[in-house]
């Protein structure tokens, strides 16, 4: 990085299933003014807005414009973000360009979803390509199934591995009071849940979502002299795979997976040797039981093949040696233009020991990574540290 | 406006219809044609990566090449399950009524796979590795289901 950027504040709404107590610029609203609150900081002093979410999910084109009473941006310079499951951490990109640029000090990032109000399966759908796509397309149950599917035939990992993911989400998210699905089940439960699709299964699968997330970065000075506990982007790695893959994974393929690519950029940057040891936590973005498998591999958690065995051994447990998700992840919360910030907002809560319920307390936590899809191919990383020694 | 008064939640029910017209472009145009009026599929090879992409496209997405008609070249129609799953629950957006089979074929001669339905299997016996052929829709009109379907070689 250019210049140093940190996470100076941030904040999240209550997410649910149904948030009928406001509309969606005052759910917007709930997270900008938890972010400033928790920065002490007011919106005069914010000088950009970036903004996002999927766009048509609430129905809506160009919420940044409809929806600027509630984010702050009114008169203010600034961008509209729309890039899939990415949104949020793509906002948090441009966030930091704008602030390592110099061109801005402080710059407010808010991403949101209020999918109750939507039809996301429909909207999804066009997200196929008209001609050799939409005539066949689904929801996106299918895709992480096909990847489940090849996951199993590759490595022989058995249904169970999955229902061990999907317990230890929902376990977690019952520490946490911002999830949206606090569920007290057990593998039994989600081996019995309802099948969507072969071999996804109703508790293996992120639940639809409403809420938003909201973050402030800042340059190094004002980071200094304003925050207490500031968080630094340390490195930030992109990577888009093509199109026609369908985002679908062959788990065993030679084929260039961006996923792997990214987080060998990501690492060759910061020099990391073994990131299980290197970072203290991972915040992973997560749709379905068995992409969190799939990440451990691409971000080189373990070797290929062994992604399965790491959960069956309690290592990615909140209080194991790898903790990955101790907020719950976005299988217990899914609002899509917030998810992946969320990811970034919880991955910095950890380092600043201020998770809560379910702040990993097993290890000192000094460094983080937080990882977004969008699709299953579209990649997004970012690696956190408490201190720019670290 | 009385503050002692529940004044609840009102929401407000909306439909929108869009229609939309795409064009296919060059390679797309001669795929569908073909695939319409020969029952032909064809993709696009890449001299310069030694691949061959389906859909056909006009840029090479890996080297930036210029693709053009004297690229396409035919592929299958027999291919390769590489992975599937069976839809079991029942959504507006679904193409077709749960359950169905998706799967992702390779077919032959072909560096990238295609989406598409199998039917006509036995849903224990779906594994990735198996063969398939493409069965033709009877009445086809240029679109990816003039492809009705993939069915297993072997019950052929
Ligand atoms: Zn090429």
């Amino acid at each position: 990085m250019r210049k140093n950027v940190a996470i100076i504040g941030g904040g999240q709404t209550h997410h649910a299933a149904r948030r009928h107590d406001v509309n969606q610029v005052e759910l917007v609203n709930e997270a900008v003014r938890a972010a400033l609150a928790d920065a002490q900081m007011t919106i005069d002093e914010i000088d950009s807005v970036l903004f996002g979410n999927m766009e048509f999910f609430e129905g809506c084109h160009m919420t940044d414009c409809w929806l600027v009473d509630g984010s702050g941006a009114y008169g203010k310079p600034g961008l509209k973000i729309t890039t899939g499951g990415t949104v949020g951490a793509t906002i948090v990109g441009a966030g930091v360009h704008h602030v390592a640029s110099g061109l801005f000090n402080k710059a407010l990032c808010v991403g949101f979803e209020k999918q109750e109000e939507g039809d996301t399966g429909a909207i999804l759908s066009g997200v196929a390509h008209p001609l050799f796509g939409r005539s066949l397309a689904g929801a996106a149950v299918g895709y992480f199934a096909m990847m489940a599917t090849s996951y199993m035939a590759a490595w022989g990992a058995k249904e169970e591995h999955s229902a061990m993911v999907a317990v230890k989400a929902r376990q977690n998210a019952r520490k946490n009071e911002y999830a949206h699905l606090k569920l007290d089940i057990s593998i039994q439960d989600a081996l019995n849940s309802r099948m969507l699709s072969y071999p996804i299964r109703m508790l293996d699968m992120c639940p639809a979502s409403n809420g938003a997330c909201a973050m402030i970065l800042a340059d190094e000075k004002t980071a200094r002299d304003r925050c207490a506990k500031p968080v630094w982007i340390r490195a930030m790695d992109t990577a888009h795979n093509e199109q026609f893959e369908l985002d679908w994974r062959d788990v065993t393929t030679k084929k260039p997976i961006f996923s792997r690519v990214s987080a060998s950029r990501l690492y060759r940057k910061l020099g990391v040797d073994d990131p299980s040891k290197y970072f203290d936590v991972f915040e992973i973005y997560e749709p379905a039981t068995w992409a969190e498998m799939v990440w451990y591999e691409d971000l080189a958690l373990c070797r290929p093949g062994d992604g399965f065995k790491l959960v069956e051994n309690n290592m990615t447990a909140i209080d194991g040696p790898i903790p990955v998700n101790p907020s719950g992840g976005v299988l217990s919360t899914n609002c899509i233009g917030a998810s992946a910030m969320l990811r970034i907002w919880e991955a910095a809560l950890q380092i600043r020991g201020d998770a809560g319920g379910h702040q990993v307390v097993s290890k000192d936590i000094r460094r983080a990574l937080a990882t977004a899809y969008g699709g299953t191919n579209w990649t997004v990383l970012t690696a956190l540290s408490g201190t720019m020694d670290d | 406006m009385n503050p002692e008064h529940d004044y609840g939640t009102f929401e407000s029910d909306q439909r929108i219809v869009a229609h939309s017209r795409y064009f296919a472009g060059l390679m797309g145009s001669y795929f569908f044609v073909r695939l319409r009026d020969e029952q032909k599929i064809v993709g696009a090879r890449c001299e310069k990566c030694n691949k061959v992409f389906w859909p056909p496209r006009s840029t090479c997405g890996r080297c930036f090449s210029v693709l053009s008609l004297e690229n396409l070249t035919e592929i299958g129609p027999l291919g390769t399950l590489e992975t599937f799953t069976i839809v079991k629950y029942r959504e507006p957006v679904h193409p077709r009524k749960a359950p169905f089979v998706y799967g992702i074929i390779k077919l032959d001669g072909a560096d990238t796979s295609m989406v598409h339905f199998v039917d006509g299997v036995d849903f224990q016996k779906l594994a990735p590795g198996m063969r398939l052929r493409p069965v033709f829709a009877n009445k086809r009109n240029g679109n990816i289901l003039d492809i009705d379907h993939f069915e297993p070689l072997d019950s052929y």
